[in-house]
C-alpha cells in the first residue's frame, strides 16, 4: 500500500508537530484546571503515536505500531491513575486548582 | 472521464487535509473550551480524526483500537469525573491570560524546531512507501510480532495495565463510618463454641429468672 500520491511521510510529522504544540500549550495556559492538563498530555502523546505510525509506514517496519499500541496501554494507565489522584485531591482540598498544589514547596 | 480519475487521484490527499484540519482544530478547542465537558468532546473528536489518519496510514488496528481505548475508556473516565467533581469551573478560567506570552514563546519554539525538521525530510525526501508484506494484513502482521518479538514487553505492558488498576483502586478506596456491610472475614472465622451457647433448662423455670 502506497501513502497518497503526495502525501508522505513530513505531512504527517507538520499534523504530529502541531499537535504536540498544542498539547504543551495546553500545560501552561491552563493553570487552574487539572483536567485540562491531563488532557494536553493525551494529545501529546497521540501526537507521539501518530509519529510512531507514520516512521513505522515510512520505513515498512511493523515494530513502530506495535510501541505505538505500548504507548497507548501506558496513556490509559496514566489517565487511570492521574484521574484517580484527582479525585482523591478534590475530596481533601475541595477544589483541583494547581496553583494551589505548592504545600510542599520549601 | 479524466476529471473522474483526478478526484480518485486527490482522494488520498483531500482526506488527508479534512482529517488532519479537524483533529487540529479540536485539538485547539480542548484547551480553549470553556466548559470542560465539552473539552472531553473535542478530546473525542481529535482522537476520531486522529484515527482516520491511522486508517490513511494503513494502521487500521491500531485506527480502532484507539477508537476502542480513547473513546471508549479514557474519554468516558474523563467525562465521570469531570461530571462527578463539583467545581465552578467558570473561574478556573482566570489568570487565562496570565501565562499566554510564556506559553506562546514556548509553543511557538516548539513549533518552529519540529517544522524544520519536517521541512527538512520534504527537501529531500525519500523514494515510495511501502507498507507490510504482501499478503498480509495490517493486524496479522502485528500479531506476528506482537507474540514473539515483543513478547516481553507485551507482558510488560499488562503488569503496567495492573499495577495502574490497583493503584487506582487503592487511591480512591475510603472507608465511611455508619456504613453497614458485610464482613467476611468475621463470618468465616465464626466458631461453634462463639456462636452457640446451651443452657440447660430446669421444667418449670424460665432462662433469665
Amino acid at each position: 500500500m502506497i501513502i497518497g500520491q503526495d502525501i508522505g511521510l513530513s505531512h504527517y510529522l507538520v499534523v504530529a508537530a502541531i499537535l504536540f504544540t498544542i498539547g504543551v500549550f495546553g500545560i501552561f495556559i491552563n493553570r487552574k484546571n487539572v483536567i485540562i492538563i491531563l488532557m494536553s498530555i493525551e494529545l501529546i502523546l497521540l501526537a507521539v503515536n501518530i509519529n510512531f505510525v507514520a516512521f513505522s509506514t515510512h520505513m515498512g517496519d511493523i515494530g513502530g505500531q506495535v510501541f505505538a499500541m505500548f504507548i497507548l496501554t501506558v496513556a490509559a494507565a496514566e489517565a487511570a491513575i492521574g484521574l484517580a489522584i484527582l479525585v482523591v485531591y478534590f475530596r481533601n482540598r475541595g477544589n483541583i486548582a494547581v496553583e494551589d498544589i505548592d504545600l510542599m514547596k520549601g | 472521464m479524466g476529471a473522474r480519475i483526478m478526484i480518485v487521484e486527490m482522494l488520498p490527499a483531500l482526506t488527508f487535509y479534512t482529517l488532519a484540519s479537524i483533529a487540529v482544530a479540536a485539538a485547539f478547542m480542548v484547551i480553549a473550551a470553556r466548559n470542560p465537558v465539552h473539552s472531553v468532546m473535542y478530546l473525542i473528536t481529535t482522537f476520531f480524526s486522529a484515527a482516520g489518519l491511522f486508517v490513511l496510514m494503513g494502521a487500521e488496528f491500531l485506527a480502532l483500537l484507539l477508537v476502542m481505548v480513547y473513546v471508549g475508556a479514557v474519554a468516558v473516565l474523563f467525562l465521570f469525573v469531570v461530571m462527578m467533581l463539583d467545581v465552578d469551573f467558570v473561574e478556573m478560567k482566570q489568570g487565562f491570560l496570565q501565562y499566554l506570552p510564556i506559553g506562546g514563546v514556548v509553543a511557538c519554539v516548539l513549533l518552529t524546531e519540529m517544522i524544520l525538521v519536517g521541512a527538512a525530510s520534504l527537501v529531500n525526501p525519500s523514494e515510495g512507501v511501502k507498507y507490510a508484506p504482501d499478503g498480509t494484513s495490517n493486524i496479522e502482521a502485528i500479531g506476528n510480532v506482537l507474540y514473539t518479538e515483543y513478547a516481553f514487553f507485551f507482558e510488560a505492558v499488562g503488569l503496567i495495565l495492573l499495577v495502574a488498576m490497583v493503584g487506582a483502586i487503592v487511591l480512591t478506596l475510603r472507608k465511611r463510618e455508619g456504613v453497614k456491610k458485610q464482613n467476611v472475614a468475621a463470618q468465616i472465622a465464626r466458631t461453634r463454641a462463639g456462636g452457640v451457647e446451651l443452657v440447660d433448662i430446669k421444667p418449670g423455670e424460665g432462662i433469665g429468672s
